[in-house]
């Protein structure tokens, strides 16, 4: 379906990451949001308080980020399109949530403008020191989906994408920006809302005497209801049968836990979403993504200038991870060089995905600022070497 | 031979309101839990509530069960947080009447904060606490209720810190109702339900119940037939009671009755309010859309 033009600012804006990650969730029809104020993610919220109340839907404030990442699961129960926005600290907080959200199928988006940690660390400035956080931060096994953009235009572009999966899958798909990418000021094109797919929520057509809120459709994913409609359902984060009752035994366990994992991972090569820049006749290959992408981008042009055949492979969708085309690109290349903002986390997966076959070297920065495009082009020259 | 009359099978009144294909439950023999539940399920019944529009939601614990146990939209959420879930389902869909029914750890101690600020925010939500002192589903440990004196598994030489006392901590924080009795009052439990699902605003009943398993037996308190002779023999009611002074202590004197009933605007009635007065004829009120 369309998207509702109620949410959406059709036109050209000068915005920045944080306020087009709002106009993003408006115009795929977020109408709750809950949060906790913390630098640097507020500005989505309060660009949310402000435009909310004129487009229909609601936001509040709560009291720590523990309460809005399962005030939003509530409001999602109640038929609403939900999201919470957050910072590190924030993000360790949220964890259970996320957990409760991916046991119980709740479609909901998660945002993190990552800042430099551990801990309080660098609250005003850049970090992507989150990404494993995202993979495995809540504890248990689920699968989630997570998006990285490198420009305010894609905070918008992709914050429909989100909403768009979470509903797809029914999970939590988690929204992983960086202080750079949120506080960067770029032309935001906003199209038509008659330009703007919407998954809608996959509310079930059965009556209530026929319907199981855990019975898988043939996608692996089951149908959803709302509170209030009458069919008297129960939501748990206990291990549960396809009735949604407690069934804490190894089959039901095996049976429901299997599935919230391969409803990702069966659909992996649909979820998967990458850019490539100078790739044909690459023999080094650059990875990087979020604001990362755009530093290590020059350090190419600077390696393309002295010869060097090298391109840049920018993983959009970060998890789950591009790893099918990291397997095809070390049967053809020599190296990989990761560039990111932290000491070692996506590297891990290319290495892995790379199994020895191409040379993979770490360009870490501890956060604060981004990398030196010189510091990447020293790698690049060292691996083409 | 004679033949015995025809007796017509006997219908438990509240048995439309329970998931009866979820029994036996969990809890043990003697716990005032169940008590409440057959007082909340004829409360529905006399509330004459469209019980599709109700919905219930708990945390973790053996009163977190109760919700899983009730024929109705029912949300078993995460440990402490009842309370916000259950904020995020009334505003987003102001119809519902949302009843928060857990215990006192879940909801006082690690949804401590979610508690005052629900009720500060005067969210319209039906808060019911069964409060046994302890931690049954664990194993008996120290609650933010456990009276001075009583030994629990994490106080082995007895609890040394002072307990809240929930009817003060719920009125000083901005419930427009507040009560508490124990498991041996049951229409007054029933009565204070009934009046709280026709109040708008954070509504508050505290209910005080026997831990046999865990609580009275470690404290040698007896069984729970001793309680309820302890209920009735040392429960005073006092309705309108300065909560200021309805501290519970070890074995002594149990403080009961409707001690708060005011008006106040709810968090969705003052959010309404000041969105039309700002914005006027822009306000989309929510659910437009």
């Amino acid at each position: 379906m369309k998207a509702n033009p109620a949410g959406v600012l059709t036109g050209a804006h000068f915005l920045d990451g944080d306020q087009a990650c709002c106009e993003g969730a408006l115009a795929a029809g977020a109408n709750f949001a809950a949060g906790y104020p913390i630098t640097p993610s507020t500005e989505v919220v309060e660009r949310f308080a402000a435009r909310i109340p004129t487009v229909g839907g609601l936001f509040i404030q709560m009291e720590d980020e523990l309460a809005s990442s399962i005030a939003i699961l509530g409001a999602a129960w109640a038929g609403k399109k939900v999201f919470t926005v957050t910072s590190g600290p924030g993000f360790s907080l949220m964890m259970e949530h996320i957990g409760l959200a991916a046991m119980t199928e709740t479609p909901c988006v998660f945002v993190d403008v990552q800042r430099g940690g551990p801990s309080t660390g660098l609250p005003t400035l850049p970090g992507q020191a989150d990404m494993m956080q995202a993979r495995w931060g809540s504890h248990g096994d689920y699968e989630t989906i997570a998006l990285c953009p490198n420009s305010p235009q894609e905070c918008f572009d992709l914050m429909i994408d989100a909403f768009n999966l979470a509903e797809q899958y029914r999970l939590p798909v988690l929204f992983m920006m960086d202080e750079c990418v949120g506080h960067m000021t770029e032309k935001v094109v906003i199209p038509p809302a008659d330009g703007i797919e919407i998954f809608p929520r996959r509310f079930t057509s059965l009556p209530p005497s026929e319907y199981k809120p855990f019975k898988p459709g043939t996608d692996g994913v089951p149908e959803m209801v709302k509170a209030g409609d009458g069919y008297r359902f129960h939501i748990t984060g206990l291990t549960h049968d396809e009735q949604g009752y407690p069934a804490m035994n190894w089959r039901e366990q095996e049976k429901l836990v299997r599935r919230l994992v391969e409803k990702v991972r069966k659909n992996t090569d649909q979820i998967v979403r990458y850019e490539e820049r100078d790739i044909e006749d690459a023999e080094v290959v650059v990875v990087a993504y979020g604001i990362t992408s755009r530093v290590a981008l020059r350090a190419i042009q600077m390696a393309r200038a002295e010869g060097i055949r090298v391109g840049l492979l920018r993983p959009i969708v970060v998890w789950p991870f591009p790893e099918k085309h990291i397997r095809e690109l070390s049967e053809k290349v020599k190296a990989f060089v990761v560039v990111e903002m932290n000491y070692g986390q996506m590297v891990y997966e290319v290495e892995r995905c790379a199994a020895g076959k191409a040379r993979t070297e770490l360009v870490d920065h501890g956060g604060g600022t981004v990398h030196e495009p010189e510091d990447v082009l020293k790698a690049i020259r060292e691996v083409a070497r | 031979m004679s033949t015995l009359p025809m007796v017509e099978p006997a219908i438990n009144p509240v048995e439309p309101f329970l998931r009866t294909d979820r029994m036996p439950h969990i809890w043990c023999p003697g716990c005032g839990i169940g008590t409440t539940v057959n007082c909340f399920a004829r409360a529905l019944v006399e509330s004459k509530l469209n019980l599709d529009k109700v919905a219930i939601v708990s945390g973790i614990g053996c009163t977190g069960r109760v919700a899983g146990y009730m024929r109705l939209d029912s949300f078993h959420t995460t440990h402490g947080r009842a309370i916000p879930f259950a904020t995020g389902l009334k505003l987003a869909n102001p119809e519902l009447s949302v009843v928060v029914y857990s215990g006192d750890g879940d909801l006082i101690a690690i949804g401590g904060n979610h508690f005052i600020h629900a009720a500060r925010r005067n969210v319209d939500l039906k808060v019911i606490c069964i409060n046994n002192f302890t931690y049954g589903m664990t194993g008996g440990q120290v609650a933010p209720t456990t009276p001075i004196g009583a030994t629990a598994t994490t106080t082995p030489y007895g609890c040394f810190e002072r307990p809240f006392n929930l009817p003060y901590l719920a009125e000083s924080s901005g419930a427009v109702y507040v009560a508490r009795w124990t498991s041996f009052h049951v229409r007054h439990i029933t009565r204070s339900m009934v009046e709280a699902f026709n109040k708008k605003g954070f509504s508050f009943i505290e209910i005080i119940t026997p831990c046999p398993t865990l609580y009275l037996r470690r404290n040698k308190l007896g069984d729970s037939l001793d309680t309820m002779r302890y209920y009735k023999q040392k429960s005073v009611i006092k309705n309108g009671a300065n909560t200021k002074e309805v501290e519970i202590a070890l074995g002594g004197e149990i403080i009961c009755g409707k001690f708060v009933d005011i008006e106040r605007p709810t968090l969705g009635q003052s959010m309404s309010m000041q969105l039309s007065k700002s914005l006027g004829a822009r306000y989309a009120a929510p659910g437009g859309r």
